[in-house]
């Protein structure tokens, strides 16, 4: 194990800051903290459990993440960690930081809009341009490169641009 | 060469899970065949995304089902290692995809079930069903939606967009009944509240269906003779051939991995 003379709550608490640091594959500016893709993480017995969620039950980044995760503990001292999905509570696009929000829109990615519901999963109308932050956009796909995003364009710089849609 | 079947224990719960992980994956499958080649590009991504959704739904699904089930199997083994007698999917969802219309009203009619089904399945006493419909019902109302606007669009199109999308609702109707059938031990199961009643959405589904249609001035069958069989096993032609393509890696390289 790491070292003998950390308890369990400082070996928390490396491990999650260890496993906070990975990023999203497919969004590389987010890392999985700020995704609320990294749930808990806890020490049992000197083993660190790990438990993250999928954002879309298809997405195909989980494998990946877990794997990140896993390599990144093993790199830092901790051996043989256990990753776990979780599917209770099902994650919504509420759970990301507005430190991810902010991430994402200088990425180009319009962050999701209002909170989430069955509402504003149908509802949204107007999605700033994350280039310009024009409101004269328009949508071209309802999805995009990912499951989680949908495809917009702005009429006023004329970029096309992903938007995270509220989920 | 042969690879075995696996043998299956098919509980009440077990049996439950394999008839909706299978519409999951089998829909998805079709779905995945407009891979490069859906009429634009905006739609190739929407379909391959649409079946990405019912895929992922499919292997929570299975993974779950393997769980209860702790006889060796996994989702890998439910999807691979079953032949078409043992598939319990819905007759609709294998149906092939035809043209885009067709698949389109086939995508329709499923996606207005599977919304109201997982809706309601939050409500589960079973935790991890609960938890499951929770994803995924978020993603049967965006299938919902899309299928919907292309129902209307191509209905209220062209006659010739017109025509084939009546002609995919007048041929796909009898496969619609199946999906608010249930047997004995499903009953069984919804009386403990852990499943849901798919007859009670019967109403509420037809609704749905019947707004969309008439917006896109298309009508709905009066022939209301139904045809099942798809959930004890007994399916149509078309699955075999699907099957042979989605298994032929591990049917001739058993085992093989990544």
């Amino acid at each position: 194990m790491v070292t003998a003379t950390l308890s369990d709550a400082d070996l928390r608490q490396r491990a999650w800051e260890i496993a906070a640091r990975v990023v999203d594959p497919e969004i590389p500016v987010l890392t999985i903290a700020d995704l609320g893709v990294l749930r808990e993480v806890a020490v049992r017995d000197g083993r660190v459990e790990v438990a993250i969620t999928p954002t879309y039950s298809g997405c195909p980044a989980m494998d990946m993440i877990a794997l990140e995760i896993d390599l990144a503990l093993e790199r830092e001292g901790f051996l043989h960690p256990k990753i776990r999905t979780v599917l209770s509570p099902a994650w919504t696009t509420d759970w990301i930081s507005e430190d991810g929000r902010r991430k994402l829109r200088e990425y180009g990615i319009a962050p999701p809009l209002a909170a989430s519901s069955r509402r504003a999963l149908f509802g949204v109308q107007q999605v700033a341009c994350p280039q310009c932050g024009s409101a004269n956009t328009e949508l071209l796909s309802e999805f995009g490169s990912t499951s989680c995003k949908a495809l917009w364009r702005c009429k006023s710089c004329r970029e096309p641009f992903d938007y995270f849609k509220c989920h | 060469m042969t690879v075995a079947n696996i043998q299956i224990s098919e509980t009440p719960l077990v049996l439950y899970l394999l008839r909706r992980a299978d519409d999951a994956l089998i829909l998805g499958h079709r779905l995945s065949e407009w891979c490069g080649h859906a009429p634009m590009l905006e739609e190739d991504m929407a379909l391959a995304n649409m079946g990405l959704d019912l895929l992922g739904q499919a292997r929570e699904l299975y993974s779950y089902a393997a769980k209860i089930e702790a006889n060796g199997n996994d989702e890998d083994k439910f999807a691979y290692l079953r032949e078409v007698g043992q598939y319990r999917n819905l007759l609709l969802v294998e149906q092939p995809n035809g043209d885009f219309a067709r698949t389109m009203v086939r995508q329709f009619f499923y996606a207005a079930f599977a919304d109201l089904y997982w809706r309601a399945m939050m409500r589960s006493r079973d935790a991890s069903l609960a938890a499951i419909a929770a994803k995924s019902e978020k993603e049967s109302a965006y299938h919902l939606r899309h299928s919907s606007e292309w129902i209307v669009r191509l209905g209220d199109g062209t006659a010739e967009s017109h025509a084939r999308a009546q002609g995919a609702i007048d041929d796909l109707w009898a496969f619609t009944g199946e999906m608010f059938w249930l047997d004995d031990r499903e009953r069984a199961l919804v009386d403990a509240g852990i499943a849901i009643d798919a007859a009670s959405l019967r109403a509420p589904w037809l609704k749905t269906i019947t707004n969309v249609v008439s917006e896109a001035t298309l009508t709905l069958p009066t022939n209301n003779w139904m045809q099942q069989g798809g959930r004890s096993g007994q399916h149509s032609e078309h699955l075999g051939h699907l099957l042979s393509e989605l298994q032929s890696m591990q049917r001739t390289f058993p085992g093989a991995t990544w």
